[in-house]
């Protein structure tokens, strides 16, 4: 049989009544606790194994994998129209997501994550269906020094999001560096900057920095700006649907989001977050309206959307193929699989063809259903907005701190939440771009262990980094992408100098 | 929803008969991983064989479970129906981590699952025994990459005793830790390291697919699924395994722990829990009483030792 004939063998399969019922439980939880504060999709999926203990396997599964891809579609609702991002791989949508829904865009941009993480979820889950064996192999090919290379291309390429001042950016980004060095050491084991609180031990939280900075921080900034504050909220400006000149902007947007997202997710390494940032960058390297990005651009929410699902896709690359789990869902997807004497790895395939095949297929059903029940859902989502802001701020100050509790309960945890919100005020005040921080805090992290990794593998040469032409060409591309513009600004600079010295002539 | 989940079991601890305790576990660790399991492998079992009417799981990750200690050491003193999973990455990570809660501020009850470590090469690899590799270490530690799980966990540990018992200065290993398994093995697969080491189980699929080979396993008898040899019958005195334990609050009476014990016993033996470990491919280990605490006692110290060895513990 060829992959086509297994594919809807796989949608025989799926189209059975009780599989679309447990499909259909799937999407709609994984989008509840994608809304909900402080319950993910990991969490929900743990809750759930020993219910499904007794059910057919087949339909839990696809159940889970339901609530897996429903995640990654509710966590972006909280970050567009509160400014709380549940999870990581959401936070870039809030940058352009959350100042449409302040400027009366806020359905557009609900609408273009919804149809983007469509779009992904389609085009990745059908890569997932033809391509698994081959991207598998080009996942395998990245080790410590290429993914170091890859965090070097992320590090210059997000560059761009740094604002207009390369000093505040800066500034931003190495607080974002200092705060990713707290915590054990992962490649000695010592603790780092923990100064005893053993609350520490696991560094800072990547969504209590983001939900702080983002939400808590901006609630302090309008409360301290009082009634006279310049920040209105429009609730609904225009159209709450996209228009002509937003599906426009969008369609690329998504392929190229999907494009960048699938691999990078199915890298054992790669993580969503990463591709969500890259696909930031991109987009805002080719828009025709640079100006837009930083005060709600459509694009910056659709590639980012649209990566993050691909992305979610693709982390069931290796899971199927390998048996290599690399999300935390996955992890428990795994575990998922066991309860039921499935072995996941290099023999799922050929083992149970059903199980595989009629998983892929679900997704692809379970990716309609999503469309079908979060598009009707955007006219209600924007209503929140209309809700006068003392209860709207009131109501997120709340939403980000049972969030927090919720994923960890612990009074450290909310004291980091406080204090991080006061740090996102005040940069907020004097005029310190947020983002950088979060940045930092993602990719410092992976950075250097893959940096000391790759060191230690190859004790202590440094040609190590080098060596091979993926991490050579990765590299090569990120020195490109820094000194090019710089080369072009300098000698736009001297364009117009010589201009202004024969104007003078 | 943390109010739901407290209604929840108040409403459950009113309706519950009062002969049977009712149980919080406590899984210092995120939903997904082996504590994780372990405590709501314990939940399912306990419910279902009606040991305990009603049994809750929390969540406190951090820090190779030590910030759940603390916490438990700290809240459940004296209270019998609470109760702590653990294992013998907890060993490790108090002493790395200089915790200042250790596994004697608990009331260890019983070992309840093990895992043996086994030490693998992708199957391209040119090493072919344990030995071959062992003496690679011994012509230059350096140029022997082990990819495991974090450092001074019980990855790094074997191979910190393996060194040790083949006559290797331990600080010179080149253990490479990774975050989390699936990347270690995609390392291991990817050729970037020598060799890699981890719970036999995350091994087994591979080596049945023919894409990696098991050189040895580190558990005194040959483990279930593998012919590979132990480190023993090789010729290193090396006996680890990777186990799970449950241990109750500090500060119960002895009648106080004899029941929390005998519950446990009772789960232990029950088919349900047998069922189970067959389902999720884990080896019985079960262990309790003065046996348990000798062994534990034991293996602090051997843990100790080692970690001072390698240079992660001063």
């Amino acid at each position: 049989m060829t992959t086509f004939d297994f594919l809807l063998h796989g949608l025989s399969v799926a189209m059975d009544p009780m599989i679309l019922f447990y499909a259909l439980i799937g999407v709609t939880l994984g989008t509840a606790v994608g809304v909900l504060p402080g319950i993910g999709p990991a969490l929900t999926v743990a809750l759930l194994l020993p219910v499904t203990y007794g059910l057919d396997p087949a339909g839990s599964l696809i159940m889970f994998a339901g609530i897996y891809y429903g995640g990654m579609y509710g966590g972006s609702t909280t970050s567009i129209l509160l400014n709380t991002p549940g999870e990581s791989a959401s936070i870039v949508t809030a940058l352009e997501g959350n100042k449409m829904a302040r400027a009366g865009r806020g359905g557009p941009a609900l609408a273009t994550a919804a149809i983007g993480s469509f779009v992904a979820g389609l085009l990745a889950t059908l890569a997932l269906a033809f391509l698994a064996p081959y991207v598998v192999k080009l996942a395998l090919v990245f080790g410590p020094r290429e993914y170091f290379a890859l965090m070097m291309l992320a590090f210059v390429t997000v560059s761009a999001a740094f604002g207009d001042s390369a000093m505040k950016g800066l500034t931003s980004l190495f607080v974002g560096l200092a705060l990713a060095l707290v915590g054990i050491d992962q490649l000695t084991g010592q603790a780092r900057l923990s100064f005893g609180v053993p609350e520490l031990l696991d560094g800072v939280e990547v969504t209590t920095l983001a939900v702080a900075l983002f939400a808590i921080g901006e609630a302090l900034f309008v409360a301290s700006q009082g009634n006279t504050g310049v920040d209105k909220i429009e609730a609904v400006k225009g159209s709450v649907w996209m228009t002509r000149s937003d599906w426009a902007r969008s369609w690329k947007p998504w392929l190229r989001g999907t494009l960048i997202g699938f691999p990078i997710g199915a890298m054992p390494a790669g993580g969503a977050e990463i591709g969500t940032l890259l696909s930031y960058a991109t987009e805002r390297r080719l828009s025709k309206n640079p100006e837009e990005f930083g005060h709600g651009a459509i694009e910056g929410v659709a590639g980012p959307e649209a990566a993050n699902n691909a992305s979610a896709a693709g982390t069931l690359v290796p899971l199927l193929t390998l048996g290599l789990p690399t999300s935390a869902t996955a992890a428990i997807m795994l575990a998922g699989f066991q309860q039921f004497g499935l072995q996941p790895g290099p023999l799922l395939f050929a083992t149970s063809p059903d199980l595989v095949w009629g998983l892929i297929a679900s997704l692809l059903i379970a990716n309609v259903m999503l469309l079908v029940l979060n598009l009707p859902l955007v006219g209600l989502w924007v209503k929140l907005l209309t809700i006068p802001r003392h209860w709207l701020y009131a109501g997120i100050l709340l939403f980000a701190t049972l969030g927090t509790i919720g994923m960890n309960p612990s009074p450290v945890e909310l004291g980091m939440l406080l204090i991080f919100g006061i740090m996102g005020f005040m940069m907020r005040l004097y005029g310190y771009p947020i983002a950088p921080v979060v940045v930092g805090l993602i990719l410092g992290p992976m950075a250097e262990q893959q940096l000391r990794r790759a060191l230690a593998i190859s004790q202590g040469d440094w040609t190590t980094l080098v060596a091979t032409p993926v991490s050579a060409g990765i590299l090569l591309v990120a020195t490109l992408a820094l000194v090019v513009p710089l080369i072009m600004r300098m000698r736009g600079q001297g364009a117009v100098l010589s201009q202004i010295a024969s104007d003078e002539d | 929803m943390k109010h739901t989940l407290l209604s929840a079991f108040f409403v459950a601890a009113l309706a519950a008969p009062a002969f049977a305790t009712d149980y919080m576990i406590m899984a210092p660790a995120a939903p997904g991983g082996g504590w994780d399991s372990t405590a709501r492998s314990m939940q399912e079992v306990m419910q279902a064989e009606g040991i305990s009417p009603s049994v809750q799981v929390q969540n406190v990750p951090g820090a190779g479970g030590t910030v759940g200690l603390a916490q438990f050491a700290s809240t459940a003193a004296g209270d019998p129906s609470q109760l702590i999973v653990g294992g013998y990455v907890m060993v490790g990570a108090i002493l790395t981590n200089e915790s200042p809660v250790t596994l004697a501020d608990v009331t260890p009850i019983a070992r309840l699952t093990g895992e043996a470590e086994g030490i693998a090469v992708s199957a391209s690899s040119p090493i072919q025994t344990i030995g071959e590799l062992v003496e690679m270490m011994k012509a230059d530690p350096g140029s022997v990459s082990w990819a495991g799980g974090s450092a001074g966990g019980v990855d790094h540990i074997t191979v910190g005793l393996l060194a040790k018992a083949a006559g290797i200065d331990p600080t010179k290993i080149n253990y490479v830790a990774f975050s989390g398994g699936g990347e270690a093995l995609a390392a291991i697969l990817g050729n970037q390291v020598t060799v890699g080491i981890s719970g036999v189980g995350e091994f087994l699929p591979q080596v049945e697919a023919g894409t990696m080979r098991m050189l040895a396993v580190s558990t005194a008898e040959k483990w279930q699924g593998t012919d590979a040899p132990t480190l023993m019958e090789s010729g290193y005195d090396v006996n680890v395994q990777n186990w799970r334990m449950v241990a109750a609050a500090p500060g119960l009476s002895a009648e106080q722990k004899a029941a929390v014990a005998a519950d446990i016993d009772k789960m232990v033996n029950s088919a349900g829990w047998k069922t189970l470990l067959e389902t999720k491919g884990w080896a019985n280990t079960y262990l309790a009483g003065a046996d348990f605490d000798a062994q534990l006692a034991k293996e602090v110290d051997s843990t100790t030792a080692v970690l001072k060895d390698i240079g992660l513990v001063k």
